[in-house]
């Protein structure tokens, strides 16, 4: 007989804690998938974030470790520059990696750090209750903009996979979705890239995942899954925005 | 043994290296920089790592990363600085990484200046950061100690998995005196909690997120009965003329050189003067004061900056005796004035 789907080791049999609807389980799931198909369990290492993500660690079967908010790639960095045949990846939101952790991604970015980064983008701070990231839309409303993203006082969203596709360090990124199953393989397969790049020690790697947060949004799962689509995906469109041969 | 002439930076780093350290993480910031070139030259020598990072706070961060894969790793700054890394302290006393942090002290608030002071001392031994935890506080007072203490720290961070500071004055890291170069005996410490890859073993998990409140507080209670052993294996001081003394300087890093001349000259003049010298701010080394207390009536802190050790003195004595200040800040007194405010108070305490 033969098996054609199973858990994956890399992933422990538990209940994830993430709400209804949020993508952040399939994510878990297709790093996973990665990391049993390209056999790279045992010499994983893991960086968690502070955001829905801070628990990680509880459902990853590999080494981890927990970092302060944002400085999970500094923290990768300094395990990188230990053990640099290990596979180390980060995993991040948007209020972690791209408002108090602004500094580590780009600077990680920018020396080429070989490590490689997953970025969750869903434009909105979860854990914390809803407020306003610095990748929320304009006119959305979030608990920290009531009347809904003004830019004349709070700016316009960070398109981060643009930004860190500027730095030369920067060895492969990419912007993917997980809103449709189509999307969650091409997802799948940018996370492989991005773990390939690392592992030929080509630099630096980032897949920004465009994600829900259902519970904020203020939405039912299917509601959220559209919104993807249609507000997020112009705004953040997808794509490979460096790929370095 | 050779002996040689070295910077107090460049004899903590060249320690630092000679007890195994392997990586160092830092951002540039006067008076403490020549660690951080020091080891951009030597690092390299012994395949070891060299990183300047974009801030203190990832410089930090990074120790945290490369300690956590069991490696001797280390950072060095100064108050400013100090400062921005007490984020990643916090994380790194919880989570237990065994790792040097230097402060080549200068004289605050904000930036202050450049000058050496001792003003940095609550920030240090008080844990510094968010949360109940203390890192262990080395002061050398000579350039020889840069190098021992560097050997030592890291050493008692591996033993005790535990954050270890040493504080210098900016003073003590930029003179230079002869120095016998170590040779450190290093014990192998095992460390199966070090997150390397889980190959061969169950996956190793380095958090500081304690959600239960029973885990939390078992955490905080576990830190403590490790902060207790400290305290009652590492308490150190170096104690000159107390045996006798009636008024008793307590003085640590370079003002102890000082505070040891005034002392001197007291005794000259027949005032029964000793000097107690904490090695180690944290743990405060109480038990040398309330033995001191047995003959002495009064303690004088010399601290450079405006009273903050006087306080464990205090809270070390209990009223057994008086305690009394002197403090400068920017200026380290020289053997005249200290001496002159020691016949002030012999002579007001009518000693």
């Amino acid at each position: 007989m033969k098996v054609v789907a199973k858990r994956p080791e890399s992933l422990y049999y538990k209940k994830f804690h993430y709400c209804p609807g949020c993508t952040h389980g399939i994510i878990h799931r297709i790093i996973a998938e990665c990391i049993d198909e390209m056999e790279l369990r045992e010499k994983t290492i893991g960086v968690c974030p502070v955001g829905c993500g801070v628990l990680a660690y509880e459902y990853f079967n590999c080494d981890m470790l927990e970092a302060a908010h944002g400085r999970a790639p500094a923290i990768a960095t300094g395990i990188k520059r230990m053990l640099q045949d290990n596979f180390v990846f980060t995993y991040q939101g948007d209020g972690d990696l791209a408002s108090i952790g602004m500094a580590e991604i780009v600077h990680a970015s920018a020396r080429g750090e070989n490590i490689t980064v997953i970025f969750i983008n869903n434009t909105i701070y979860g854990m914390t209750g809803g407020q306003m990231a610095p990748t929320t839309l304009i006119g959305q409303v979030t608990t920290t903009s009531p009347y809904g993203r003004r830019p004349e006082l709070t700016g316009y969203p960070i398109r981060m996979a643009e930004l860190l596709a500027t730095n030369e360090g920067s060895a492969y990124i990419c912007r993917t979705s997980v809103h449709n199953p189509a999307h969650v393989l091409k997802t799948k397969k940018a996370i492989k890239k991005a773990i390939q790049t690392q592992m030929e020690k080509k630099g630096f790697s980032m897949v920004e995942i465009l994600s829900t947060c259902p519970t904020n949004w203020g939405m039912n799962p299917i509601e959220a899954l559209e919104r993807v689509e249609r507000e997020m995906i112009p705004y953040f469109p997808l794509g490979e925005f460096k790929v370095k041969e | 043994m050779e002996k040689v002439l070295m910077k107090g930076n460049e004899a903590l780093a060249e320690g630092a290296l000679r007890a195994g350290c392997k990586a160092y993480f830092g951002y540039p910031i006067t008076p403490s920089s020549e660690i951080a070139e020091y080891m951009a030259r030597k690092l390299p020598d012994s395949d070891g790592v060299f990183l300047q990072a974009e801030s203190e706070i990832a410089a930090i961060n990074m120790v945290y990363g490369a300690a956590s894969t069991g490696a001797r790793v280390m950072t060095a700054s100064s108050g400013p600085g100090i400062s921005l890394k007490q984020e990643g302290i916090s994380y790194i006393a919880e989570a237990e990484l065994p790792c040097l942090i230097i402060n080549i002290s200068r004289g605050g608030p904000g930036l202050g200046g450049i000058q050496p002071a001792q003003s940095d001392y609550f920030q240090a031994t008080r844990g510094g950061g968010h949360g109940d935890y203390h890192v262990m506080v080395l002061a050398p007072a000579s350039v020889q100690e840069m190098m021992d203490f560097a050997i030592e720290g890291f050493e008692l961070a591996d033993k005790y998995r535990i954050p270890v500071m040493i504080m210098a004055e900016g003073t003590l890291g930029q003179m230079m005196e002869p120095i016998i170069l170590r040779e450190p005996v290093t014990k192998f410490y095992d460390k199966p909690w070090a997150t390397t890859g889980c190959k061969g073993r169950k996956p190793n998990v380095i958090t500081t997120l304690h959600l239960p409140p029973e885990e939390l507080e078992q955490r905080n209670k576990h830190l403590k009965n490790k902060y207790d052993e400290i305290k009652s294996k590492e308490k150190r001081a170096e104690a000159f003329m107390v045996e006798d003394a009636e008024l008793v300087l307590v003085a640590f890093g370079l003002m102890s050189r000082v505070a040891k001349k005034a002392v001197i000259e007291a005794r000259k003049n027949g005032i029964k003067a000793g000097l107690i010298r904490p090695i180690t701010l944290w743990p405060f080394p109480d038990q040398h004061i309330i033995e001191a207390a047995e003959t002495a009536k009064i303690f004088v802190s010399l601290e450079i900056n405006m009273g903050q050790m006087v306080e464990d003195i205090k809270l070390a004595l209990n009223g057994r005796a008086k305690a009394d200040f002197y403090g400068r800040i920017g200026v380290i007194p020289n053997p005249e004035e200290i001496t002159k405010v020691v016949f002030g108070i012999a002579e007001r305490e009518g000693l």
